[in-house]
């Protein structure tokens, strides 16, 4: 197991859990990524701003990682640009069936005990184990 | 206005979460998925950060009549699972171990300089559009032209 980051991957889930936590606290909303940005881009009425914003935040938060420590951004894999466009197309059709991803399944789903969400959390992990062994290891893609 | 400065600053905090937890570097992604191979477990430390502290504050802060700066608190009261939610979950997993970009992740990275990242998102945003066309699309052709035992509800509540 190389590079291994218990310490610090333990304080950013610590900070993601604070942000879902003071999100639902004063917006009264889920802290679920692919729903903000489907949001966005399919304007409601009302709730579009604050999803506007949360994204500008999130987009701020990288631009300052990228001037303090752009190796956090690094990709350190080799996929060529057809594989992110195709793996973008998969999560964007993915997310919307399936009502969520990592964030809105995987932190705040789980966190209120949801089944439908366990549900979701254990498949797409597993689908995600096993992608990556086709293509790792029968395909021999660099890791 | 209000609401939005809170959602930009809870954006801002979960960015950074992502990016110091490792979640911003497919490398760390892939490793965490390569559970076959030479298996990195840190993401399982950030989501079990993330879990630890959500679920605790969930329990405090759903007790309330009403959030600090809204009316109602919007969560999804659906309990079923499902032929979507299952095969979603099937295609997003595929998405993710392919480019080891979720949504976050991708968002946060959209400045990173790298071009990965805002391709990704390209495909992803296309990605919702076809799929909500499809969805409106399907829903009108049945509404038009009923089926017994066929039901399709556009679903734009999340989770």
């Amino acid at each position: 197991m190389h590079n291994f980051t218990p310490v610090a991957s333990l304080f950013g889930g610590i900070l993601i859990g604070l942000s879902a936590a003071m999100l639902m606290l004063l917006n009264g909303r889920i802290a679920g990524i692919s729903g903000i940005v489907a949001g966005a881009i399919r304007p409601e009425r009302g709730e579009w701003e604050w999803r506007i914003a949360f994204i500008a935040g999130l987009v701020a938060a990288g631009a300052i990682a990228r001037m303090v420590a752009p190796a956090w951004l690094a990709i350190g894999i080799t996929r060529s640009s057809a594989t992110f466009l195709i793996a973008g197309l998969l999560v964007g059709v993915g997310t919307r069936l399936g009502s969520g991803c990592t964030s809105g399944h995987g932190v705040c789903g789980l966190s209120r005990g949801s089944i439908r969400s366990l549900a979701a959390t254990a498949t797409f992990m597993a689908a995600g184990v096993v992608t990556v062994f086709i293509a790792n290891h029968l395909f021999g893609a660099q890791p | 206005m209000k609401r939005m400065l809170s959602a930009f600053g809870c954006g801002l905090l979960f960015g950074a979460g992502l990016v110091i937890g490792g979640m911003t570097q497919p490398s760390k992604v892939v490793g965490f998925l390569d559970f076959f191979g030479n298996w990195d477990a840190s993401l399982a430390f950030v989501m079990g950060g993330a879990l630890a502290v959500n679920a605790i504050a969930y329990r405090f802060v759903l007790r309330r009549a009403h959030p600090v700066l809204a009316e109602e608190f919007a969560i999804p009261r659906r309990s079923e699972i499902d032929s979507r939610l299952i095969g979603g979950a099937m295609l997003f997993g595929v998405g993710w171990g392919l480019a080891g970009y979720c949504p976050g992740p991708a968002v946060t990275s959209l400045l990173s300089g790298h071009s990965a990242a805002p391709i990704f998102m390209a495909g992803m945003i296309a990605g919702m559009f076809g799929y909500s066309l499809a969805a409106e699309h399907l829903a009108g052709a049945l509404v038009a032209r009923p089926q017994p035992g066929v039901s399709f509800v556009p679903q734009n509540t999340d989770v």
